[in-house]
């Protein structure tokens, strides 16, 4: 064993990367869910959202349009999702399979010619004085944009739900959209931004995997992260605080791992290769475990049709 | 509708005997081959090597054959669900393509008796329509091993492996020591990655063999990732060479790519496809290597010195001669007990109940 070997710093410092695109698609999940919405279809948006960001980025050159087209094709998908469950009131736990199946099938048939093509390069941004810090500056403040873009919308989204009114109104639709359609609120409109906000953040998660984490087109590279944030989100208890805390510490403990097993770390492989599982479910677990009732309840009206006639 | 079927199937069957093409005890023509991936084709590895195979079958039988395939089917418990859907669909013969359908497949054999199933890389073959194929992969791994012991400057080897097999066990200890011999103070650091296809972990574990002093990666997982990974590695001043695995990844050639390990299946797709229609289709356990063509060296590139070019394309010659078995004793396992004696060949047995490292090797193989 040879621990020696492990630099703390690019270990944190790969962390923040190892993170990101679990906390961005499980933010957009918990805007949804929080409007009442259950979209199991992440991990479509994730892939969609992974080639029409490559797509735009390999034409234009530009990583920055790349992320914008990610979103647009992320929200895109989401979209049809939000017609087909909010105006056609399909059954929303087969409509988010299937777009998961959909949107999955759809970025490897629009990947075929990109496949080992590689991604325009993604700076990072040194910001200055911060990254000039011993120790601090490397490890938080020498990343791409992506890494901070991707706290900002936490940020926001919990100053949003916690302290506007719009969250408000969103919090209400999700808890009882009886009550808020009695209220004047427009419940099918607001779900629909939710969706599609959801559906641009999933792009954006699936596009940091396919231009920043593995630098060129790969069929399938999210493999299976999209279930990662469903579950992350539900772990949370729909709380953007501790979504941050579970994202951290899955895609930190993911990295760990392999450094420990790479220094030969005198802990069984197995266990190693649970420990971001396992760590995860039982922080979160302990988290929401402090405060009893309503605090941990999953949103009242979550994964319900909504029809005004009712 | 039923009477349109009924005609053209007769017309068919009727059609195809007149032309002399091959007609099955139940009338239809074209043979429908069947392929189960565990990986999108797109992979640029493992998965993409054997749709080549399935490529050569559709040029070497054009009209006589149609291939179907899924990918991305799961190893465990929905792979024989999947299976069983292809058997269902009427093929005629499925290739499985991954280790861990070894047992679906043997179950879902045993429901289908008159269609053939080619398991890749296993052992179980339970019903007499179940044959088994494999590569000798450690073959190969014998010359990237040696070609890793000659070029690593800080001694250290990664190898981010995926499952503890012996097919992967296999590799790691051909590689070690081969690179061992050259380089007696290799060390080989292993990561098991625990899947066999997700590009960000495949990544992750690069990076961190490298920010660990690793200068040489080999891998048995199926992802062009840590290719782009070394590849971001030496733009930003590193110095790490990599092998393509399963498939050539010339794309990232010269460097980090310095040569690769490829696949070919193609040759032995087409000899059992062939003999399903001969009629001369039998059980059997095939184990191709150098000499069948099945594993092949990809192009050296001139990163590599001269010399240790040609003393690897000698190593090539010589294995696919039968000059030399990689697994030639003296060789000793971990603990120190004796493996093979002096001048011992190791027995396929041998190698493919493998589950220990050689002398030499640090860690554990996990369980």
């Amino acid at each position: 064993m040879d621990l020696s070997n492990i630099s703390p710093i690019l270990l944190l410092a790969s962390l923040m990367v190892a993170a990101t695109p679990i906390l961005l698609a499980a933010i957009g999940e918990l805007v949804v869910e929080r409007a009442g919405v259950l979209n199991l279809g992440v991990e479509g948006m994730m892939m969609t959202g992974a080639i029409t960001g490559f797509m735009i980025g390999h034409a234009t050159g530009s990583a920055a349009l790349g992320f914008v087209g990610a979103a647009i094709g992320g929200a895109a998908l989401a979209c049809l999702f939000g017609i087909l469950t909010q105006y056609f009131l399909s059954n929303q736990v087969a409509t988010g399979l299937a777009l998961t199946l959909f949107g999955v099938g759809l970025a490897s048939l629009l990947g075929e010619e990109y496949i080992g093509i590689r991604a325009p390069a993604v700076a990072s941004i040194d910001i200055p004085l911060l990254s000039q810090i011993p120790v601090v500056g490397p490890i938080l403040f020498q990343h791409d944009a992506m890494v901070y873009v991707g706290l900002l919308i936490v940020l926001a989204v919990w100053w949003f739900l916690k302290y506007s009114r719009g969250g408000l109104v969103l919090r209400a639709v999700g808890e009882n959209h009886d009550a808020a359609h009695a209220l004047g609120y427009k419940v099918t409109r607001i779900r629909m931004m939710a969706i599609m906000f959801g559906g641009a953040c999933a792009g954006l998660g699936g596009a940091y995997l396919g231009m920043v984490r593995v630098p060129q087109w790969t069929e399938g590279v999210t493999a299976g992260a999209g279930w990662i944030a469903l579950a992350i989100v539900v772990f949370a208890s729909w709380r953007p605080g501790r979504l941050v805390t579970g994202a951290y510490l899955f895609g930190g403990i993911g990295v760990l791992q392999l450094n420990l097993q790479a220094a030969r770390a005198p802990i069984p492989v197995e266990v190693l290769s649970m420990s971001p599982y396992i760590a995860t479910i039982v922080a979160l677990v302990l988290l929401s475990a402090r405060k009893s009732g309503r605090s941990t309840a999953a949103p009242a009206a979550l994964g319900q049709p909504f029809h005004a006639s009712r | 509708m039923k009477r349109r079927t009924l005609l053209q199937t007769g017309a068919g069957a009727a059609m195809a005997a007149a032309m002399g093409l091959p007609v099955r005890g139940d009338g239809h023509t074209p043979l429908k081959i069947g392929f189960i991936y565990v990986g999108p084709i797109g992979d640029g590895g493992w998965t993409f090597q054997h749709d080549q195979g399935r490529l050569d079958v559709e040029a070497a039988f054009g009209d006589q054959v149609e291939t179907v395939f899924q990918e991305s089917v799961p190893e465990g418990a929905d792979a024989e669900r999947a299976i069983t859907q292809m058997a269902l669909g009427g093929a005629d013969m499925i290739f499985t393509t991954s280790f861990g359908y070894m047992e679906a497949t043997n179950t879902v054999a045993g429901n289908f008796p008159n269609i053939k199933f080619e398991h890749a890389t296993g052992f179980m073959r339970e019903h007499d329509n179940v044959s088994t194929y494999d590569a000798r992969f450690y073959e190969g791994r014998a010359v990237l091993g040696h070609i890793a012991g000659r070029m690593t400057k800080t001694n250290k080897i990664g190898y981010i492996a995926s499952f503890p097999i012996p097919e992967v066990i296999q590799g790691i200890n051909s590689a070690f020591k081969h690179a061992c011999a050259v380089n007696p103070a290799v060390e080989m650091v292993v990561i098991w990655a625990y899947t066999w296809f997700d590009p960000a972990k495949e990544a992750d574990a690069a990076k961190a063999m490298i920010e660990q002093g690793v200068d040489v990666i080999m891998q048995h997982t199926d992802s062009t990732a840590p290719q782009a990974a070394a590849a971001e590695a030496n733009a930003a001043g590193g110095d790490v060479i990599t092998f393509g695995q399963a498939s050539d990844m010339a794309a990232f050639g010269p460097k980090p790519r310095v040569a690769s390990i490829i696949d070919n299946w193609g040759p032995y797709y087409v000899e059992r496809v062939q003999a399903l229609i001969d009629g001369t289709w039998a059980q059997q356990g095939h184990w191709g290597g150098m000499p069948e063509g099945e594993v092949v060296i990809g192009e050296i590139t001139d990163v590599v010195p001269a010399d240790v070019k040609a003393e690897a394309e000698a190593m090539i010659a010589d294995i696919t001669s039968g000059a030399y078995h990689p697994f030639t004793g003296p060789i000793k396992k971990q603990d120190g007990s004796v493996f093979l004696a002096e001048g011992e060949v190791a027995t396929d047995l041998q190698l493919v109940t493998m589950d220990f490292y050689l002398e030499g090797m640090l860690g554990d193989i996990p369980s």
